[in-house]
């Protein structure tokens, strides 16, 4: 698939973050998008076509558990990476229960998550 | 100087004056002596009782044999006087005075009554004027012997015991008879005393048991077994001056311990002496005091060992009681240990995985932006300027990952949970790992397994970090095998089994603790930490058998139901 169609949505709260993790997705020629919240992501997926969702789930407002399956209620077939900075495996269990196809842990290794997001896109 | 005597008795050898030995020394003279007195004074009082009482039984039969005795004397002494006296009311003094009338009277008394030896009438003068007997006495006078003067007095006489002229031993007896004119005469007669030895003979004495008559000065009057033959002095000490039957302990001349009962004669000078050792009539008693010293050695030989040995098997308990309780206060404060260190650990921890993330990402683009310009100066430098941050980034994310999951701040929810089934999706996390590394893995899952009430979440977290662990201790190609089963306690077992490079054995008891390691810069020294505090915050337990080069077998054990109110504090 070409890289230049993928639509990555973004959401977390971090700006610093998500900006630089945008920008470095981009130069790897993927178009980005950054939400800073769940409810500002869930918006935007419902009025976007978005390939995959990369979801932090330690937000303020709506969590990323919650978000998770406000998406999955909007497109079931939307694939979903969560990224966490918790240390444990059990928010990431939790949501590849719920649907999300992995899950990473911050601070992520972008060779590690462009490979999982060529993965989610290929399974789609 | 008395506590070192008491060990040295109680316990055999010199020791430590631990806790335990004084404590032992203590209960061990405490029971002694309120074992001991009680059964010590119940001991000495009926000794002193029964002897006592034993001593007045066996004195009763012995005085009732003396007086009983005597009595057959008198009665016998009585007798002869009777009949001397009723010859000299018969015979008048002129009839006695006729030489063939005393012969034939002598002759009659012979044949009808055994003993009489001669028979003689004295007149108030005291000389002898008729005599019938083997002696030459006619004509004596006798005014001035005693046992004149005495009948004279009395009226009548019973003589000591004197040799005859056979030398056989003989008494006189004498009666005073008086006349219508005021005159008196006195008739005496000579009696052989083989009598005596046959009223003795016939008292049926017991053995070693002496009888004997003594004179008021202490002469034998009859034959003794042990003390003398007649007319010596008796070689033991008798009370000569008691007018009623008695009695006394001497100690005789072959040191013989006697009871010396006495009855004094009435109608003459005798003392009836009966002498019966100790030995023989206290026998019953010496029997029973025997017994008594048996069994109270005895008793005491029970009490003594009961008390060792229940004091030695108090002590044991107490010992491991308080070792028990010393561990689980060490295993207490080693949690209270883990659970401070890891909430400050998190608190760090959280506070540095977001900057740390942001550092990264930062680092990365400009090593994107790097890769993406054209060659200029030091770009080489650069490269691996932020190639160096993003190794160091790497560093501190793991320790912060670790960090976090040693003290998750997670509501522990207990529910239902099969264990093979979060086995299973431990597996398929782990399933590129072992597809890339081929790893051989064993699984053997006990069908039946219970459903336990547990965490699954903490079960999961758990066992990843074992299995973690098993893959970073075995080469490629190496085995990690799984196995659980149920406890007889309703719980359950799970065992994780590897073909690794085992643990060396000077360090497995330091493998729980926080931050230790032997990965070095790889690992972060907290798995097995956290593995631990959670399986002892679902109250469980975790054991580890080890060989080095061989490979580990972590056991767990899980509780049926794990309590929620001791994970509270987490």
């Amino acid at each position: 698939m070409n890289n230049e169609k993928i639509k990555i949505l973004l959401i977390d709260d971090e700006e610093e973050f998500a900006s630089t993790l945008a920008e470095r997705l981009e130069l790897r020629g993927y178009v980005a998008k950054i939400a800073k919240g769940g409810e500002s992501g869930i918006s935007l997926i419902a009025h976007e076509s978005f390939d995959i969702v990369l979801l932090d789930l330690m937000m303020p407002g709506l969590n990323g558990l919650d978000t998770l399956k406000q998406i999955k209620i909007i497109n079931k077939h939307l694939p979903v990476i969560l990224l966490t900075g918790h240390g444990s495996v059990q928010g990431g269990t939790e949501g590849m229960r719920i649907g999300a196809f992995d899950f990473l842990m911050k601070p992520l290794d972008i060779k590690k998550l462009i490979k999982k997001i060529q993965l989610a896109i290929n399974n789609e | 100087m008395y506590r070192k005597i008491m060990n040295r008795i109680l316990f055999g050898k010199r020791q430590v004056h631990d806790h335990y030995t004084v404590l032992k020394r203590n209960i061990i003279i405490i029971m002694l002596l309120i074992t001991i007195i009680p059964l010590t004074t119940m001991i000495i009082i009926n000794y002193f009782q029964y002897r006592s009482h034993l001593r007045n039984q066996i004195m009763a039969p012995l005085y009732a044999m003396a007086e009983k005795t005597r009595h057959s004397f008198e009665l016998f002494l009585d007798q002869r006087l009777a009949i001397i006296r009723f010859i000299s009311t018969a015979y008048s003094f002129k009839e006695l005075g006729d030489k063939q009338n005393i012969e034939k009277i002598l002759i009659s008394l012979k044949k009808e009554c055994c003993g009489f030896v001669d028979i003689g009438l004295i007149n108030s003068e005291g000389d002898l004027i008729s005599y019938a007997g083997p002696y030459t006495l006619l004509g004596k006078n006798y005014s001035e012997q005693i046992s004149f003067q005495e009948t004279q007095i009395k009226g009548q006489y019973i003589s000591n015991v004197f040799l005859g002229h056979r030398k056989y031993p003989h008494i006189v007896i004498a009666v005073q008879h008086l006349k219508d004119d005021g005159q008196t005469w006195i008739l005496k007669a000579t009696i052989d005393t083989d009598f005596f030895d046959i009223l003795i003979s016939s008292m049926g004495l017991a053995r070693q048991t002496d009888t004997f008559l003594v004179n008021k000065d202490g002469i034998l009057q009859t034959n003794s077994i042990y003390y003398g033959n007649t007319l010596q002095k008796c070689s033991i000490e008798i009370p000569l001056n008691s007018f009623k039957s008695s009695s006394v302990e001497r100690t005789d001349s072959s040191n013989r311990d006697i009871i010396v009962v006495t009855s004094p004669f009435s109608i003459a000078d005798y003392i009836l002496v009966i002498v019966q050792p100790h030995s023989v009539a206290m026998e019953s008693w010496y029997a029973l005091k025997t017994e008594m010293i048996i069994i109270f050695l005895i008793s005491l030989t029970i009490i003594l060992f009961a008390i060792l040995k229940m004091t030695d098997v108090l002590i044991k308990r107490i010992k491991t009681s308080d070792e028990n309780r010393e561990t689980a206060l060490a295993e207490l404060q080693h949690a209270q240990k883990l659970s401070s260190i890891g909430r400050l650990a998190a608190g760090v921890a959280h506070e540095i995985n977001n900057p740390l993330a942001i550092i990264n990402q930062k680092a990365g683009l400009m090593e994107d932006l790097i890769d993406l310009s054209k060659n200029f100066d030091k770009k080489a430098k650069f490269t691996e300027l932020t190639g160096s941050i993003l190794k160091s980034v790497e560093r501190c994310r793991k320790i912060t990952h670790r960090l976090l999951g040693f003290s998750k701040r997670i509501d522990v929810k207990i529910e239902p949970i099969n264990v093979n089934n979060v086995i299973t999706e431990v597996f398929e996390f782990l399933e590129k790992d072992i597809l890339y590394r081929r790893i051989d893995i064993c699984m053997n899952l006990s069908d039946s397994l219970k459903i336990i009430q547990s965490d699954h979440g903490q079960i999961e977290q758990m066992l990843l970090n074992l299995l973690t662990n098993a893959f970073a201790a075995i080469k490629d190609l190496g085995m990690v095998g799984v196995e659980t089963a149920n406890n007889k306690d309703g719980g359950i077992r799970i065992k994780i089994k590897d073909n690794g490079c085992g643990i060396p054995k000077n360090i497995i008891k330091n493998i729980y603790d926080p931050f230790f390691s032997t990965k070095k810069e790889k690992g972060t020294g907290l798995g097995l930490s956290i593995t631990y505090g959670i399986i002892k915050k679902l109250g469980g337990n975790i054991s580890v058998e080890s060989t080095q080069g061989e490979g580990s077998l972590f056991i767990v054990d899980l509780p049926e139901k794990s309590d929620e109110t001791e994970s509270a504090d987490e």
